[in-house]
């Protein structure tokens, strides 16, 4: 599946934009991402393994949280995942 | 139905009016009727920078009868690569007169009103109950949560935009029954994480996108026509001229607006932020762990004759325009050449304006350095408060 890194990380993945990853589940690909990328890790979950509050992950265009099974859903080669962060700028 | 059609009469357009929005007012969405909606909303546009330039632009343009303005800056050079509001003459004034004189020159029948004030949680809510549509242009996490607070408050429409670098982001907050900022993000990332333009860049152009994009959701939210952001989160990307559409939802547990709210009114921003209030001058401030020097505190230092290492982590074309002389590592090859860093000596960390530094000195401490402090302010307030002459960009 493909994963979409967000600008402010991008620094975390050696500048990459898109991740491609091959796995089953979300937590799967979230797990392949952050090993070739460890720096990631820290920036993505609580030192509890818990996604971070101001990070969101979409499946396609579906928020994980509302998801029933949220990170075990499964996930096709074709699904996508991005990685959304807060941004503030505007002036 | 509209926001704004059952709070005020609607005025009626003059012949002039008829003239000027005729290009409107021949579209079956805006009619007559929708014209005289415009000109009665009255629209508040939260900075006058990067996404308040076009937005305030185009409203005006547009026909809307009340635009309020906040700021409380002054234009600066270094604004002018996309604050397309101001001009070069324009250095040094006021950005609110600045604005101000540009949007009535568009369109004098256009009512101004100017709010010169830092949005604060004191005067918030004062100033956005005269509001039927909020434009948040700001550029800070606390501002952010702020204007969205407010505006859950007093049940007002947030057309919301942000960007950073090459990305934007843009939708409608805290419309009748649609999610708020907070349950999109119920909380803000610590600080230095995120980088502000400022620190990051950001492409002139893409305010512009954006904030075109906040003022056509505000026009929409005025008509009642249309599918506004609300329940959607926009996602731009210029640098691959990607658009791409997110669901939100209302987050039952929502602390300002799901079915058990916990913030009943403003909060301390600053301090949900994890900003420090301003530490009175000499008070060593730390954050995360890691001590904040002033300039002055290291122009004394250094004058002394003290050994330390600074450690400069902009990028190389920074250090061209302007450097204390310190050694120059940028920010993303550090973890790379930890070994030239020398662990015996105290060691100062530089940046721009002291978020990136941050985020260096609280890794090389991860990394078993024991003695790392951050310079506060950065080059800017060496610029600013020590050495005049240098270069500020």
């Amino acid at each position: 599946m493909t994963i979409f890194i967000p600008t402010p990380l991008r620094g975390y993945t050696a500048g990459k934009d898109v991740v491609e990853v091959e796995a089953t589940t979300v937590r799967e690909a979230l797990d392949q991402l952050t090993e070739n990328f460890p720096d990631l890790r820290k920036h993505l979950f609580t030192p509890e393994g818990k996604v971070r509050a101001f990070v969101n992950l979409y499946l396609n265009d579906e928020d994980l949280r509302y998801l029933p099974t949220k990170e075990a859903s499964e996930v096709k080669p074709s699904d996508t995942l991005s990685i959304i962060p807060s941004i503030a700028g505007g002036r | 139905m509209s926001t704004i059609d059952s709070l005020h009469e609607l005025p009626e357009l003059t012949d002039d009016d008829l003239v000027r929005y005729s290009r409107h007012i021949i579209l079956p969405e805006v009619g007559i009727e929708g014209q005289r909606q415009l000109k009665g909303a009255r629209v508040l546009c939260v900075g006058t920078g990067g996404l308040g330039s076009p937005l305030a632009l185009y409203l005006a343009a547009a026909g809307i009868g009340t635009l309020g303005l906040v700021d409380f800056d002054v234009v600066d050079a270094s604004n002018l690569q996309r604050q397309i509001i101001h001009a070069t003459p324009d250095i040094g004034r006021k950005k609110l007169d600045s604005a101000a004189e540009k949007l009535t020159a568009l369109n004098p029948e256009l009512h101004v009103i100017k709010h010169d004030t830092r949005l604060t949680s004191a005067n918030a809510l004062g100033i956005f109950k005269d509001y039927d549509v909020v434009a948040d242009g700001t550029d800070n996490f606390p501002t952010r949560y702020l204007v969205n607070d407010a505006c859950v408050l007093l049940g007002i429409p947030n057309a919301y935009g942000s960007i950073f670098r090459f990305e934007g982001q843009a939708s409608v907050f805290a419309a009748p029954d649609a999610p708020c900022y907070r349950c999109l993000y119920p909380e803000p990332p610590p600080p230095g994480l995120v980088p502000s333009c400022a620190e990051g860049g950001v492409l002139g152009i893409l305010p512009g996108l954006v904030g075109v994009i906040q003022a056509t959701e505000v026009i929409k939210l005025i008509l009642g026509k249309g599918e506004t952001l609300a329940g959607r989160l926009l996602l731009v990307d210029a640098l691959h001229m990607r658009f791409r559409q997110l669901k939100l939802r209302k987050n039952p547990d929502c602390p300002i607006c799901g079915t058990n709210r916990t913030i009943t009114q403003l909060i301390d921003y600053e301090q949900f932020c994890g900003i420090a209030p301003h530490a009175p001058a000499n008070v060593q401030e730390t954050k995360n762990g890691i001590p904040q020097i002033t300039v002055q505190e290291l122009k004394r230092r250094i004058d002394g004759g003290e050994d330390l290492y600074i450690l400069d982590v902009r990028e190389p074309f920074e250090y061209q325009i302007a450097n204390i002389g310190g050694k120059l590592i940028p920010q993303g090859e550090v973890p790379q050449r930890l070994n030239e860093i020398d662990r015996t000596r105290e060691i100062v960390v530089q940046c721009k304006g002291g978020a990136r530094s941050q985020h260096i000195a609280e890794l090389l401490k991860q990394n078993g350095y024991e003695r790392v402090v951050n310079l506060a302010g950065g080059i800017l307030a060496w610029a600013t408060e020590i050495d005049h002459t240098m270069k500020k960009y």
